[in-house]
């Protein structure tokens, strides 16, 4: 996210805040938990998409918002929800908007990108496949031709929303490359399984496909022919995570220092101690790093530069990461409470352990640079 | 100049890369710090030329004052001409002169200083170096003890000053001494300038660890310097000393007023470095070893990071949402990345960077010796830490029992102490 936000983009942020503050605030996380009740709603995400936030890469004619800036806007929210701890599959569904728009048909657009933006239909992104693999160009779920029929077989893992999903946007290998198809949750040979809660905020589920059966008229775009739209949503799906990831990670090191500054311990405040400072120093380096690395990605992916799939890359290895190693130290900095179930710590550490991994590991990506540098 | 008659950034970038193409040599990759005394008064003296060149041609002190020899135009055009030049040899040693002492004159020097010296440091013609820590006094520069006593309108000057870069072929020097003992350590001191090779001043090499002189010691022995040096006023040195720090800071960020921070050569060479040690891996037939794999994509990461946190945090200093001192930020994230990124390549190199500077293996094990100098150069990563966390953050300051204590009874108490 820019520094200098424009007027509409900081009104958009604001409203973004307010909305989340009152509809999603991150103590409901914890008694939704405790309840056993789904931390999202069909209700919250039609009050949130009410207000656009999945509307911004639709255009207008779809019921979109038709800004001047999409993804920069876009990303605005995906900061606030990261901030906020919010439930709601935006990631997921801008995605799929993304993959509708560069290869829908004209019909496949009319039908679903509407519904996408006004909350009324949930599409989710399944995209990883067991052995970690994120890239969708790896894809290994087969899809056979089977006349006018394609049928699916293979298995996705960690599918955000998958409780709520109407459809699933599968990548799966064809004969001629990877393809991708639309697939309703009650389709014959599906099977979703619900995974426990670990971000307490979203539930994954995994998918079982056996000998699934769609029409052709499933498919987003042609088979083996889509490789640079896979890339593109690939790249997406890890900006909107660095956004939402770097805002999270800015919000626990901000509460931090504000514990450090008013807990005292042998007559001085926490905040006044060398060694802490010191590391707290380093913490803020790694977040103007990570924030930095954020915007330009967005910038270079909002404008076709070919430069964003390293930057993409780069942003996951460096915000995974330090998300995860700098609020773990910000638990050890609050010491005993930020191991307890009611502070929030553990919310935010849920929630970056998970982002760690989606969409690749950091790991990954540093090898996916070294493919990238033509190593 | 009125803007509507600027030349604008894209024309002015067209004609840079045309007089650039024509006129500068090609880039050899940058030496960095592993060069020897006769290769390095060879790059010097080079340099002179080089600046002298782009100084006729209307291309030096692109964001310096008409009026001092410069071109008044933007960093916009300074960004033109640094893309213009990226793959050139430039008149890096010149880094310093350009990007600390220049900016540090133009902020704080007399009218006259200006005029007689700004010109000619553009031109090439003088290589200005900071005469700021003392064997006793690094991090703590204000308690450092060389003096300058008044005498008349003259000052005479005694002491030693340490790790100037480059001294032994520079021109002037601008060098921070005490000039009332019986004020508090920060507020006794005084800014002056002078010539290097002024009757009563000894300068030194200082041979390091890679076997290079980058550095330098110097000894003062009754040297004399007219009232007319004093850069700034009498006894407000620290603030001219904390303006020069700033901008030393800032050699790294968009913000320097230096030209010759290209694309592929940031003066030091450490751009060029990750290049070097991707085909290193590949010539030693390492290219497909997950480990070494990792090592290169953590590399390729820290180098990604590097010019988005530059802009960031400028464009947070910009907008007045982070102090000044953010600077500590971009020079922290080098020195780290730096430093890390010379370990790397030690680790892909292997034994191979035991041969010596010879070959490209080679090369990584000399980096290495010399990698804590960028951690301790320009302020070390401890005092960067501090500013981040005092300065940015506005965290409590360290204790420092010689606040505000006359100097002279600060030096009986160390002498107390023992």
């Amino acid at each position: 996210m820019d520094v200098d936000l424009t007027d509409e983009k900081r009104f958009l942020q604001e409203t973004a805040r307010k909305f989340l503050e009152q509809a999603a605030p991150v103590s409901a996380l914890r008694q939704a938990a405790l309840a056993g009740a789904p931390p999202l709603t069909r209700e919250f995400w039609t009050q949130a998409t009410g207000l656009g936030f999945a509307a911004l890469l639709t255009p207008e004619h779809y019921g979109g918002a038709g800004t001047e800036q999409p993804l920069l806007d876009l990303v605005v929210v995906a900061g606030e929800m990261g901030r906020q701890l919010a439930p709601g599959p935006l990631l997921p569904v801008s995605v799929v908007t993304d993959a509708l728009l560069a290869a829908g048909t004209p019909d496949q657009q009319r039908q679903y990108l509407p519904g996408l933006a006004d909350g009324s239909r949930l599409i989710t992104w399944a995209a990883g496949e067991p052995g970690e693999v994120w890239e969708p160009a790896q894809a290994q779920t087969t899809a056979r031709r089977d006349g006018r029929e394609f049928v699916l077989t293979g298995h996705k893992i960690a599918v955000e929303a998958a409780d709520l999903a109407d459809e699933f946007l599968v990548t799966a290998r064809a004969a001629e490359g990877v393809a991708q198809f639309l697939i309703p949750r009650d389709q014959p040979g599906l099977e979703i399984r619900l995974q426990p809660r670990y971000d307490l905020a979203r539930i994954f589920g995994d998918l079982d496909l056996r000998e699934v059966r769609v029409p052709a008229e499933a498919l987003v775009g042609e088979p083996g022919g889509i490789g640079a739209v896979l890339e593109h949503q690939y790249q997406l799906a890890l900006c909107l995570q660095a956004a939402e990831t770097a805002a999270l990670l800015e919000r626990i090191f901000e509460e931090t220092i504000s514990y450090l500054r008013t807990r005292y311990a042998f007559g001085r405040t926490l905040a006044s101690y060398q060694a802490l400072k010191h590391r707290i120093a380093d913490h803020k380096l790694w977040l103007e790093a990570a924030l930095g690395i954020s915007t330009a990605l967005t910038h270079a992916l909002a404008a076709g530069d070919p430069g964003s799939a390293r930057l993409a890359s780069a942003a996951k290895a460096h915000i995974g990461d330090q998300a995860v190693t700098i609020i773990s130290d910000c638990s050890q900095l609050f010491g005993g409470i930020a191991q307890t179930w009611e502070h929030d710590m553990h919310l935010y550490l849920r929630r970056a352990t998970a982002n760690k991994f989606v969409y690749g590991s950091p790991a990954q990506h540093r090898d996916r640079l070294c493919r990238l540098s033509g190593l | 100049m009125i803007v509507s008659q600027q030349e604008s950034p894209e024309a002015f970038g067209a004609r840079a890369r045309a007089w650039i193409a024509a006129n500068l040599p090609p880039g050899d990759g940058a030496a960095g710090l592993e060069v020897d005394d006769e290769h390095e008064a060879q790059i010097v003296a080079e340099a002179r030329q080089l600046q002298k060149l782009i100084f006729e041609a209307g291309f030096a002190g692109i964001r310096f004052p008409a009026e001092y020899g410069g071109q008044g135009l933007t960093r916009a055009h300074q960004l033109a001409w640094r893309e213009a030049a990226a793959g050139y040899r430039l008149p890096s040693a010149f880094n310093v002169t350009h990007g600390i002492l220049a900016p540090t004159l133009l902020e704080f020097g007399t009218a006259e200083q200006k005029a007689r010296h700004l010109p000619a440091m553009l031109s090439g013609d003088e290589l200005w170096v900071q005469f700021l820590s003392e064997p006793g006094a690094g991090s703590d520069m204000a308690g450092l003890l060389t003096r300058a006593v008044r005498d008349g309108d003259r000052f005479l000057l005694n002491g030693s000053k340490i790790w100037s870069t480059g001294a032994h072929f520079s021109d002037y020097a601008m060098v921070l001494a005490r000039t009332n003992p019986e004020m508090p350590k920060h507020a006794g001191l005084s800014m002056f300038y002078l010539p290097i090779r002024s009757p009563g001043v000894t300068v030194t090499p200082i041979k390091l660890v890679t076997g290079g002189s980058h550095f330098c010691q110097e000894f003062f022995d009754d040297v004399e310097l007219p009232a007319a040096s004093l850069i700034g006023a009498e006894n407000d040195g620290w603030r001219v000393a904390t303006g020069l720090l700033f901008h030393e800071r800032n050699m790294v960020g968009a913000n320097s007023l230096n030209d010759h921070v290209s694309v592929t050569t940031r003066g030091d060479g450490q751009a060029d470095a990750g290049g070097e040690i991707v085909a290193l891996a590949a010539a030693l037939g390492r290219a497909g070893d997950p480990l070494t794999r990792q090592l290169i994509g953590e590399m390729l990461v820290l180098q990604a990071l590097e010019d988005p946190a530059i802009a960031r945090v400028n464009a947070l200093m910009a907008a007045g949402r982070m102090p000044a001192q953010g600077a500590a930020i971009v020079k922290l994230l080098a020195s780290l990345s730096q430093y890390r990124i010379k370990e790397i390549g030690l680790e892909i190199a292997g034994t191979s960077a035991l041969a010596g500077p010879g070959d490209a293996a080679g090369v990584q094990g000399q980096r290495w010796l010399g990698a804590r100098i960028g951690t301790i150069a320009g302020g070390s990563n401890e005092m960067q830490r501090n500013l981040i966390s005092e300065r940015v953050l506005g965290l409590p300051r360290e204790a420092a029992p010689d606040r505000d204590v006359p100097f002279s009874q600060v030096l009986a108490s160390r002498r107390a102490q023992g």
